[in-house]
């Protein structure tokens, strides 16, 4: 199915089959490798990214349903205003460990950061719950969506 | 001798035995031919681990796989330290696996750094020592008279300075200095090695660049799934591939025969297309008969009611003896007794194990996320029928190991299907649940505890029987049960035995191998022990551990030296208990659901107290955990050094949840959408002190 897709701002064609999840068509066929493979069945959220500003799993998103959805994935989503402030905190509070889920989880924080800009504590909880980190980077995880979201952590690194 | 000292003897010979274990050359010979090789292209290339940038800045080699433990960053700080740079000024870059060239490449045990710590240092002394000897040599001034500081050289006495970088081409000239002329610096002048330092890697992974195997993408690149038996071990009777075979995009089937780790040979079907998910559709399309010869009589069952008839009779093998434990036990005004027993575990990386590979001339070339590089290379060259010296292994960054990558099972599966398809590079992906299938699991076990308390409430004797598995009778990878076992090491009388079962579920090192389950079992039933006597856990690991004394471990036979258990140091012990008594302010009489742990593994004293409290919907909830640690060491990178508890912490509670349990039914392991459910991710835990050793 040829198939014109909007990502990072960018208009892409491929020529995949329709059922083929937007996962590997970015990974695969558009070279975005940044969104991850974890277990394909969304529930790790290392695949996320956003379609048309909300965080979806895109090992289950199949291409035939993006139609114009505009999608952003870790690699382009540095260039919104949300999206750097999140990068920047990621970098200046060093969250990753292995970083392998890293990329889906900047995309849920920039997702619920764009839709709360002030969210509590639990509020990030729940907003972060479907994005594994089986290194347990969650403390940092959180202060960072703290960080960029201009509240003045409460806890976080006290080495 | 204290045991700082034992250990920084132990530390030094174990730099010897290693090396003497990877090659015939020792290691400081090796050291300076690797130092000696510089590549004509790159002038400003030192060592094999130094290169000068003509800007003043400074690419170091890392020479270990990064799994997220930190060693990419901390290894060189090591080397930055010693050749007196800015850190801001390095950037790193990831060694081939090489041993010939790096010695050891491994990311196990816990010995990276101990291993490294010496050898590092020296490797930037070396690179900083030839530079001083360009400069002595440019301005006619001797050696003595120069210092270095921040990427440059200085000579006071004539106020004279110069950019490393101007001096690095006559620098690379020089002849590698002999280790023994290094001179290191003043720990108390260290202003690299115990600062916060990030990760090299950091701003890469936030921007999405391709960094881990399986971003590793190559020109005219195949893709491969893999389908294997749901028993483990079963054999691949027939197939059919046909309707695979007919799907567009499909290439190929390859069938693969008992490849994968020796003691673990799995037969199964790569299926080759243009895309992976093409590739890992077309499996449905298979038709396949397995023979599982019998493995599928293994269930959690059998094993329970194994366990059950062991705990019966004498443990098979004795472990350790000391005393008379049977009479102790039998003088004993009340004996305690529990049995505990835990499930087998996944690894379950996040990024499910891949490797790449490009077969072409007669050589392999090898992209893989391996913790232990060296053994996978030897098994491909092995099961292929290669010379070591056809395979190039380049290691990328790996999205989590816990042990799963010390087996190099998907190199051997990767490289037999690029040797099928000479030219092609093939890329082998396991789907998540080939992931769990293919596991090498943490191995499941019971224990039947035994205490004698005398009327005083003293504990007087101890008795373990482990019930584990393995084969032949001995237990397999991290199943085992040390001689040396806290407390059977510090008691008059203590029993220690195992009987050790066989099954179809092949064993893996997990985090902490064999402490992960023994520090939770041990530290459990002395819990139950304490309450026994009124008395809270920590007041009776004090009184177990009694005066400061170092005690000795005995040798494992056929192990090498810096895998050996070392010394155990019951003042230090002490220490963390105390430690963690005073931050958490356990107190006489400390709060329901205030629990305390203590454990002694790979070098670290450690002891932690938690605060849980369950909730009205039956979950457990950890409110606050402190950790008090004591690793004999230099903490190196404090920043790391708070991921590495946060996380361990956030594991272990995984692991006691048993959200990686992996139930084992018909010699199956049931893998159907599994979620890896970690630790909720509501436990805060704040860490609240990061104890640097008091001295022994």
């Amino acid at each position: 199915m040829k198939t014109v897709l909007k990502v990072n701002g960018q208009s892409r064609e491929v020529d995949v089959p329709a059922d083929k999840p937007l996962l590997w068509v970015l990974r695969e066929d558009l070279g975005y490798v940044g969104p991850k493979f974890g277990c394909g069945q969304g529930l790790c959220g290392a695949c996320t990214v956003l379609m048309d500003g909300q965080a979806i799993r895109a090992c289950l998103t199949t291409l035939d349903t993006v139609g114009t959805a505009a999608i952003t994935t870790i690699e382009g989503v540095a260039a919104t205003p949300v999206g750097e402030k999140v990068s920047a905190a990621w970098i200046d509070l060093d969250v990753p460990q292995c970083g392998y889920c890293q990329a889906g989880q900047i995309m849920s924080a920039v997702a619920l950061l764009e839709t709360n800009p002030t969210p509590k504590d639990d509020e990030i909880d729940a907003a972060m719950a479907g994005n594994l980190c089986r290194c347990g980077t969650y403390h940092r995880i959180r202060d960072a969506i703290v960080k960029a979201s201009g509240r003045k952590a409460a806890g976080g690194a006290n080495v | 001798m204290s045991d700082q000292a034992l250990l920084a003897g132990n530390r030094r010979f174990a730099l010897k035995a290693m090396l003497a274990a990877g090659g015939a050359a020792a290691f400081d010979i090796e050291f300076a031919a690797a130092q000696g090789k510089r590549a004509a292209t790159a002038a400003s290339k030192l060592t094999a681990y130094v290169q000068i940038n003509a800007d003043n800045s400074v690419t170091i080699t890392s020479k270990n796989p990064e799994i997220g433990q930190g060693v990419k960053a901390m290894l060189p700080m090591l080397i930055a330290e010693e050749l007196d740079v800015a850190w801001s000024a390095v950037r790193v870059e990831q060694a081939v696996a090489d041993q010939a060239k790096f010695g050891e490449q491994f990311a196990g045990g816990s010995m990276s750094t101990p291993m490294n710590w010496m050898p590092m240092l020296q490797a930037g002394a070396t690179a900083r020592a030839m530079i001083v000897t360009a400069a002595a040599k440019q301005w006619a001034a001797p050696v003595a008279e120069l210092s270095t500081a921040n990427g440059e050289v200085i000579h006071a006495a004539s106020g004279r300075r110069a950019p490393y970088a101007a001096l690095a081409q006559a620098a690379a000239k020089e002849p590698v200095p002999a280790v023994e002329t290094l001179k290191l610096k003043d720990p108390a002048k260290f202003s690299i090695i115990g600062r916060p330092v990030p990760g090299p890697d950091t701003p890469a992974i936030v921007a999405g660049k391709p960094l881990f195997g399986i971003d590793t993408q190559l020109p005219g690149m195949v893709h491969a799934a893999l389908l294997t038996a749901p028993v483990r071990g079963a054999v691949l009777r027939s197939h059919d591939a046909s309707k695979a075979l007919a799907l567009p995009g499909v290439r190929k089937v390859v069938v693969l025969r008992q490849l994968g780790e020796e003691d673990g040979p799995v037969d199964g079907l790569a299926i080759i297309a243009d895309s992976w998910w093409t590739a890992n559709e077309a499996r449905k399309s298979l038709s396949v008969q397995w023979d599982n010869q019998g493995r599928e009589k293994h269930s959690d069952a059998s094993f329970a009611a194994a366990a059950k008839a062991a705990f019966a009779g004498k443990p098979a093998a004795a472990v350790h003896a000391a005393g008379d434990t049977s009479a102790a036990l039998t003088g004993a005004a009340k004996v305690v007794k529990a049995q505990y027993g835990y499930p087998f575990i996944a690894h379950a990386t996040l990024e499910p194990q891949n490797c790449t590979a490009l077969f072409k001339d007669g050589k392999l070339e090898i992209w893989a996320p391996s913790q232990m590089p060296d053994e996978g290379l030897k098994l491909v060259a092995k099961t292929l029928g290669l010379a070591t010296s056809a395979i190039t292994i380049n290691l990328t960054r790996i999205g989590g190991g816990f042990g799963r990558r010390l087996q190099n099972d998907y190199m051997v599966f990767a490289a037999a299907i690029a040797r099928d398809m000479p030219g092609t590079p093939v890329k082998l992906i396991y789907d998540r649940e080939e992931d769990f299938k293919l596991d090498f699991f943490r191995a499941g076990g019971f224990h039947q505890f035994e205490a004698g308390l005398d009327a005083a409430g003293k504990m007087v004797a101890f008795r373990d029987h482990l019930v584990t598995f393995g084969a032949g009778g001995k237990p397999g990878r991290g199943a085992e049960l040390p001689a040396d076992l806290f407390p059977a090491n510090v008691l008059a009388n203590a029993d220690l035995g195992m009987t050790v079962l066989e099954s179809n579920i092949p064993l893996g090192w997990l985090r902490a191998p064999a402490s992960n389950t023994l520090a939770f079992s041990t530290q459990g039933f002395l819990d139950e022990v304490a309450s026994a006597t009124g008395k809270t856990l920590p007041v009776l690991l004090l009184e177990l551990l009694g005066d400061a004394r170092v005690i000795m471990a005995p040798k494992i036979p056929g192990v090498p030296d810096y895998f050996q258990p070392p010394p155990f140091n019951t003042g230090r012990a002490a220490g963390v208990v105390r430690e963690a008594m005073k931050i958490a302010q356990w107190g006489d009489n400390p709060a329901k659901g205030r629990g305390f742990g203590f454990y002694f593994s790979h070098l670290g004293y450690f002891a932690v107290v938690a605060d849980c409290t369950t909730g009205a919907d039956g979950m457990i909830r950890v409110s606050k955990i402190w950790v008090a640690g004591d690793i004999g060491s230099t903490v190196i990178n404090p920043l790391n050094a708070e991921q590495q508890i946060r996380g361990s912490m956030i594991d272990g509670m995984g692991h006691v949840i048993s959200g990686l349990k992996v139930p084992i039914t018909g010699g199956q392991v049931q893998v159907a959408t599994r979620r890896p459910a970690l630790a909720n991710r509501r436990c805060l835990l704040r860490l609240q002190r990061l104890q640097t050793p008091s001295a022994a």
